[in-house]
């Protein structure tokens, strides 16, 4: 039930009073509503529950996570 | 993908778990919440992964598993009425209830429909305004925010014809419940990353403190489960029992506050029962007073029979990882995906059915 998809915007609009998107899932593009993440821009990469995007994927934090995992693997072969 | 393809790295997998080989020093039990991840451990194997000593049991983060078996009944009964346009999601359709289960109640003529979205019930809604439309609105607080917009938006609209059947669960109680057991194994924790995208972390500081175990919230793919593993290991092996975060590409501290925001606006902390644990105090949300009109609870007074659970099942212990699956007598012979006896044999996260389709049979 938890599951969530990362997925890139394609397009922002409004639809019926409701912020949606156009989201990209690496081939296949589906709407989700937007409404909790005003800040998102086209381009963004969120991350989508049930039709709603509950956040945006923080690039920089993603960078970090995968240096630091791939120091421990160094570190392990040593 | 982006975001996920650097999550399925299996040379990473396989180093950090070396890493947790190498700091290991004694057994430990570690639960991870969410059945999501349940799944993710028996598809890549990582369970088969690691070093000896170190077990996973796995928690009650399963809505479908958890929403009590009164409410699936009422389901049942509210779905049966004439008039009526039952939507849920898919994975409700083959909980067993007291008496078959929303599938068979379709079989015999009902309007039940399944939906991706809270806001596909809220159109159906618009588009058929002589029925009755009611949407079964299950979920952790990563389906809060969705619940709680459809029905915001439904208002807006103006729809007197749209309600929710709310069973709604939250995770630190049900934490405080397994720590607070007499019979509790659990010695460090994954939070479930999705939760936390929605609710921050702020809330497990204290329960950290309190039970003196590690919590780390932890995502979903098989690198950020071997991450969440690791950190965990790594607070045990040191005596330390903070609130950390392994999923940091997607849940901040504070959470989603404007997702928060809806759900304060529109739900209120409640008693709550979990199938096979019993009541877990607020543990739940429901409607506030001031949106009682969209409680399909009160709206469609039923009938109930008196709930009756299958006497073999024994996933209440499953869920709060005192058995495994292949411990219960049930399970792949009586009990199966196509005839389960309970929840956590239907659900796609239910670990019944995580053991079953991945042949965990011992």
């Amino acid at each position: 039930m938890c599951l969530a998809v990362p997925g890139k915007i394609l397009d922002i609009y409004e639809t019926n009073g409701l912020l949606m998107g156009k989201i990209d899932f690496g081939g296949v593009t589906c709407e989700a509503c937007l409404t909790f993440v005003p800040e998102a821009k086209v381009g963004d990469y969120t991350i989508i529950h049930v039709g709603f995007a509950l956040n945006l994927i923080d690039e920089k934090e993603a960078l970090e996570t995968l240096a630091l995992l791939d120091e421990i693997s160094k570190q392990d072969t040593e | 993908m982006k975001f996920i393809n650097e999550y399925r790295d299996a040379h990473l997998v396989l180093a950090v778990m070396d890493e947790i080989a190498r700091i290991i020093s004694q057994p430990w039990v570690v639960m991870e919440i969410c059945g999501g991840q349940t799944h993710s451990i028996m598809k890549y194997g990582l369970d088969q992964l690691l070093p000896k000593g170190l077990e996973l049991v796995h928690g009650p983060g399963c809505p479908v598993c958890v929403t009590s078996l009164e409410m699936i009944d009422k389901a049942l009964a509210i779905a049966a009425q004439p008039g009526i346009i039952f939507t849920s999601y898919g994975d409700m359709l083959r909980v067993p209830g007291s008496d078959g289960d929303l599938f068979s109640v379709r079989a015999s003529g009902a309007d039940i429909r399944v939906v991706y979205s809270s806001l596909d019930a809220v159109k159906i809604a618009q588009e058929n305004p002589d029925k009755q439309v009611v949407f079964f609105a299950i979920g952790f607080e990563t389906t809060a925010p969705a619940n709680a917009m459809s029905v915001i938006h439904a208002q807006k609209l103006g729809l007197n014809n749209f309600s929710q059947l709310i069973s709604q669960v939250r995770v630190p109680p049900a934490i405080h419940a397994i720590l607070g057991s007499p019979n509790n194994r659990v010695q460090g924790f994954m939070a479930a990353g999705h939760v936390c995208t929605v609710m921050g972390y702020w809330e497990y500081g204290p329960i950290a403190q309190k039970y003196k175990v590690p919590i780390v919230v932890t995502g979903f793919e098989p690198l950020d489960i071997t991450q969440g593993i690791l950190y965990v290991v790594r607070q045990l092996e040191k005596g330390t029992y903070e609130a950390e975060n392994a999923y940091a590409r997607v849940v901040s501290y504070e959470g989603n506050q404007a997702a928060q925001r809806i759900i304060n606006q529109i739900f209120e902390d409640c008693d709550q029962k979990w199938r096979g644990i019993g009541n877990i105090p607020l543990s739940g949300w429901k409607l506030k007073h001031e949106f009682r009109d969209f409680d399909a609870a009160e709206r469609f007074q039923v009938q109930m029979i008196k709930p009756s659970e299958s006497p073999l099942c024994i996933a209440g212990q499953i869920l709060q990882g005192l058995n495994k699956p292949f411990e219960c007598p049930a399970f792949a012979n009586q009990c199966t995906p196509e005839h389960p006896l309970g929840a956590t044999m239907v659900s796609s996260e239910g670990a019944c059915a995580a053991y079953y389709r991945y042949g965990r049979s011992q």
